[in-house]
């Protein structure tokens, strides 16, 4: 590997942007292909899945072995609201190897105590969360039923592009919550975005439950080819 | 967190831009019960200082051993190692899976 090739994958995965290394393991020829440029990539359609999947493979084409060196970013979860869902979520995800953050402004729910070993924030949304670095890599989660807490946030997710964005809320909370994040600007395509009520249906009743179907549904967003994804 | 894959490349370009030999060995293809899958790989510098894994610790030393060849002499080279051959009840896989890893030299023009 050139050295150039090395230092521009670890410059891509410093700045949290997929990049793939094509190696022609019969004689070590390589080159690197960035995310901006996978579409335009002879091998777009290989690129794609390996990305989608997260996975590295060997692949044949033109006759040749090629070994595709997926380096995706690290998935993140940002959860709004340090609640009860929230609790049995963060462990949950930790689990799948998502980096974990939650933020709530509420000291009393954002406690220590309360979310052993993650990264938790006591903020209002518009402090905590430009450090962040949200970004398309990020599945967003509001969950305080707070609309003073879980509006701001979802309008910096929208701009962020995050693969997944989810809140909770019935489909008439979510209709008023619809109304007033256009009022502040967001279009119908951004509402679109947000699953709502959140998480697959399988008749989740516990917090336990609900974290399940909620990760089942960033799963099947961060896996399934989008037109079918969930 | 030494295990993540971006420390291990940090560490591949740190020591190339401190002047050491490196190789970059990675799997590239796995079968049966394969402990690491593909894309996981191990840095070697020339002092024999090695960082992350391809097996978990079954064939590193060998691993290891190639990579410096392949430091000395700047040509790839592809690793098998599986229970079938000889070499396996020595440095082999445990597991009974079978991995192909793809060594190569950083750094080479």
């Amino acid at each position: 590997m050139k050295l150039e090739t090395l230092t521009q994958v670890n410059t891509e995965r410093a700045a949290r942007r997929p990049v793939i290394v094509i190696t022609d393991v019969a004689n070590g020829e390589q080159r690197l292909v960035k995310a901006a440029d996978f579409a335009a990539d002879p091998l777009h359609a290989e690129l794609g899945k390996q990305l989608r999947m997260g996975k590295s493979a060997m692949i044949e084409a033109d006759g040749k072995k090629l070994f595709l060196n997926v380096y995706a970013p690290t998935a993140r979860l940002v959860i709004i609201g340090a609640v009860h869902i929230s609790q049995a979520l963060a462990p949950l995800a930790r689990s799948l190897d998502y980096d974990v953050t939650v933020v709530d402004p509420r000291t009393a729910f954002a406690s220590p105590e309360r979310f052993p070993d993650v990264s938790l924030v006591a903020e209002w949304p518009d402090v905590a969360l430009p450090p962040l670095n949200v970004d398309h890599y990020t599945a967003f989660v509001a969950v305080t039923h707070d609309p003073k807490i879980d509006d701001p946030a979802l309008l910096h997710a929208f701009e962020r592009d995050c693969f997944y964005i989810g809140a909770l809320g019935s489909r008439k909370t979510h209709a008023k919550r619809g109304d007033r994040l256009k009022a502040q600007g967001a279009t119908d395509a951004d509402i679109a975005k947000i699953h709502a009520p959140i998480g697959l249906n399988i008749g989740a009743v516990s917090p336990s439950e609900i974290a399940v179907s909620i990760m089942a549904q960033i799963t099947a967003e961060l896996r399934l080819p989008k037109a079918s994804a969930a | 967190m030494l295990n993540r894959d971006e420390d291990i490349l940090q560490a591949a370009e740190a020591w190339q831009k401190a002047g050491h030999g490196v190789a970059l060995a990675t799997v590239v293809e796995t079968w049966g019960s394969a402990p690491r899958p593909a894309g996981s790989s191990l840095v070697i510098n020339d002092d024999g200082t090695f960082l992350g894994s391809v097996s978990g610790g079954c064939v590193e030393g060998a691993v290891v051993t190639e990579a410096l060849d392949v430091i000395a002499s700047g040509a790839p080279k592809m690793l098998e190692f599986g229970v079938a051959d000889e070499t396996a009840w020595n440095v082999g896989l445990s597991c009974g899976g079978t991995i192909r890893v793809f060594v190569e030299k950083v750094g080479q023009s």
